[in-house]
C-alpha cells in the first residue's frame, strides 16, 4: 500500500476518520506522517492534521470567533492555527464550537469512564446508565432485541454495583 | 539509580515474558492528565511551566510506586541521553525536543514512566511484557488514584479529563500493543489486516521505520478514540481485535512452515548466519535479520537462541544504546562496526 500523500513510500500509518459524515481513510508513510505531525510521536493531533490536509474546516460559530479565554488568553483563531487548546478553561470558553468538533473527531459528546474521586460520587454511573438507556431505546426501535437484552443486563449490573457500594 | 544503570537492565517491555510473547512484544497504557487552571505546556510561559513541574514533582515523590525511581530533567540531559531514553520508549520524541521545564520520572524496573510538561502536564505510562493490558490497567488506575489525591486534575463531567489536544479528551487513555508479524508480512496479508482494523476504531503504525518502510515487522496497535466509551470497554475492544491478529499470525506461521518449509528454513538460517558473521552492519539490515531470527526461535527452527536475547538485541543495536555501551560518541561508520561486533558476541 503506497502513501496517500507522496505516492512513493510504503504506508505504515493507517487512520480512519469520519469527516463530514463520510469515512475517510488515510494511509501514510512515516515521513509524510511525521511532517503532518502524527509520525513518530505516539499520538497524533488529528484536528491539526486534517486541517492541513483537506478543506476540513473547524465549525464556524460566529460568537466563538471573537472569544478569548479569560484564564489563558487564547483566542479561537489561535486554537484554529495550533490545533491545541490553551488551558482547561478553554473547553468552556469555546464550548459552542468545540462540541460539534468533538463529535466529529471523537464520535461522541459525553465522557463515559472514570471520574476523579472529588467529582460527584455516583456521577460516573449516572452518566453511563443514561448513555446505555439511550442505546437501549435505539436498539428496541430497530428491533435489535439481542442487543437490547445485553444493554438491559449491563444497566442492571451497574445499578446493583451502585447499591452495593452504598451499603 | 542513575540513567546509566538502566543500560544494565532489560526494559519491562522487552523481557519476552508474559502471555503470547512470541507475537505480542509488549502492552502499554498511557493516561494524559492536566492540572486545573494552569495553561497547557505549549501555551504556558516558563514561569508557569516551572510551577507545574515543581507541583507535580512534589506529588510524585510521595507515591510508593515511584520510590527509588529516577527523576530526570530533560534540560540537563545530553542529546545522546535523550535519544537513549527515546529508544527505551521511556520518553516520546516530543519530550526530547524544544522547550524547557520538561522532565521524566521512571520507576525502578521501567514499568512506569511519567513525562512532565510534554503535550499535557502529565503523561503517565505503564508497560507490561506480552499481551497483558489488564495488569497495565490495574496498575495505572491505582497510580492515577493516588495522584489525584495530591493534584487538582482538570476534569469536566461532560468531557472528562481535559487535554491540550481534543483528540485525547475524555478518558485521556491510549492503550497500545506492539506486535511482531513477520508471517503476515511475508504472506502479504498485512495490508488486508491493516485495512480492516482501521474500520474498527484501531490505529496501526509500523515501528522502527527508517524513513520509508517499517523494518523488523513490528506494528503498534492502539485505540483511536478517547471519548464516549469507558476505559475497560476501550481496552476490551482493542484486545478483541488484536486477539484476531495474533491468531492470523499464528496460522500463517504454521502454514508457511508447511507450504514453504525450505524457503523459510533458508531465510531464517541465513539471517542467523549473517548476523553471527558480520563485521559491518546497518541498523535497517539488523532489524530485518533479527526479525527472521525471532521467528525462527518461535518455530523452534533455532533451538539454541533465547527470545529474550533477540528482544534485547533489537534495543541494544540502536544508535544511542551502542554509544552508551561503548561509552563514547560514534559516527555512523563506527556504529555499524560496533553493532556487528555486539551481535557476534551476543549470538556466540
Ligand atoms: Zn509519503
Ligand atoms: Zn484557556
Amino acid at each position: 500500500m503506497l502513501c496517500d500523500i507522496c505516492q512513493k513510500n510504503i504506508a505504515s500509518v493507517h487512520i480512519t476518520e469520519i469527516v463530514n459524515e463520510k469515512m475517510v481513510e488515510l494511509h501514510l508513510c512515516e515521513q509524510c506522517a511525521q511532517e503532518k505531525g502524527i509520525g513518530l510521536s505516539e499520538d497524533f493531533s488529528l484536528a491539526n492534521f486534517l486541517a492541513g490536509l483537506t478543506d476540513f474546516d473547524l465549525p464556524r460559530v460566529k460568537e466563538s470567533v471573537e472569544l478569548q479565554c479569560p484564564n489563558c488568553g487564547m483566542s479561537y483563531e489561535d486554537f484554529k492555527k495550533i490545533g491545541r487548546l490553551g488551558c482547561s478553561q478553554c473547553y468552556y470558553t469555546f464550548k459552542q464550537s468545540l462540541a460539534p468538533l468533538l463529535k466529529r473527531i471523537q464520535g461522541a459528546e459525553q465522557h463515559i469512564g472514570k471520574f476523579p474521586h472529588y467529582a460527584d460520587k455516583g456521577m460516573r454511573e449516572k452518566v453511563e446508565i443514561e448513555e446505555l438507556q439511550r442505546e437501549l431505546s435505539k436498539a428496541i426501535q430497530e428491533e435489535n432485541f439481542e442487543q437490547a437484552a445485553k444493554l438491559r443486563d449491563k444497566i442492571r449490573e451497574i445499578k446493583s454495583k451502585m447499591k452495593k457500594s452504598e451499603e | 539509580m542513575n540513567l546509566n544503570s538502566l543500560l544494565a537492565q532489560t526494559s519491562e517491555w522487552l523481557k519476552g515474558t508474559g502471555p503470547d510473547s512470541h507475537i505480542v512484544i509488549s502492552s502499554r497504557i498511557r493516561l494524559a492528565r492536566n492540572l486545573s487552571n494552569f495553561s497547557f505546556p505549549h501555551w504556558a510561559d516558563k514561569k508557569e511551566r516551572k510551577e507545574v513541574l515543581s507541583l507535580v514533582k512534589d506529588a510524585l515523590f510521595k507515591i510508593k510506586y515511584l520510590k527509588n525511581g529516577l527523576f530526570l530533567e530533560m534540560d540537563g540531559l545530553s542529546a545522546l541521553d535523550k535519544q537513549f531514553l527515546l529508544e527505551r520508549h521511556l520518553v516520546s520524541r516530543e519530550q526530547t525536543k524544544g522547550r524547557d521545564c520538561k522532565a521524566v520520572v521512571i520507576s525502578e524496573r521501567e514499568v512506569i514512566s511519567i513525562m512532565l510538561n510534554e503535550e499535557d502536564h502529565l503523561r503517565i505510562q505503564v508497560f507490561q511484557s506480552g499481551f497483558n493490558l489488564s495488569d497495565a490497567w490495574r496498575l495505572i488506575n491505582e497510580l492515577d488514584k493516588q495522584l489525584e489525591q495530591r493534584l487538582n486534575y482538570a476534569f469536566s463531567p461532560q468531557w472528562g479529563y481535559l487535554t491540550a489536544c481534543p483528540t485525547n479528551v475524555g478518558t485521556g487513555m491510549r492503550a497500545s500493543l506492539m506486535l511482531h508479524l513477520p508471517a503476515l508480512v511475508m504472506s502479504k496479508q498485512i495490508k488486508d489486516v491493516l485495512q480492516t482494523i482501521s474500520k474498527l476504531g484501531i490505529v496501526a503504525r509500523g515501528l522502527y521505520g527508517e524513513g520509508t518502510e517499517a523494518s523488523g515487522n513490528f506494528f503498534q496497535f492502539s485505540n483511536q478514540r478517547t471519548l464516549g466509551r469507558n476505559e475497560e470497554d476501550i481496552i476490551d475492544n482493542l484486545e478483541r481485535v488484536v486477539r484476531q491478529i495474533v491468531n492470523y499470525e499464528q496460522e500463517r506461521r504454521k502454514s508457511l512452515l508447511k507450504q514453504s518449509r525450505e524457503i523459510l528454513y533458508n531465510q531464517i538460517w541465513r539471517a542467523y548466519g549473517i548476523l553471527k558473521n558480520s563485521y559491518f552492519i546497518s541498523s535497517g539490515e539488523t532489524m530485518s535479520l533479527l526479525s527472521m531470527v525471532r521467528l525462527g526461535t518461535d518455530l523452534n527452527i533455532l533451538r539454541d537462541v533465547q527470545l529474550r536475547k533477540i528482544n534485547e538485541l533489537f534495543l541494544l543495536t540502536q544508535p544511542a544504546h551502542l554509544q552508551k555501551i561503548e561509552g563514547k560518541k560514534l559516527n555512523a561508520y563506527e556504529r555499524d562496526v560496533k553493532r556487528a561486533e555486539l551481535i557476534r558476541e551476543r549470538l556466540r
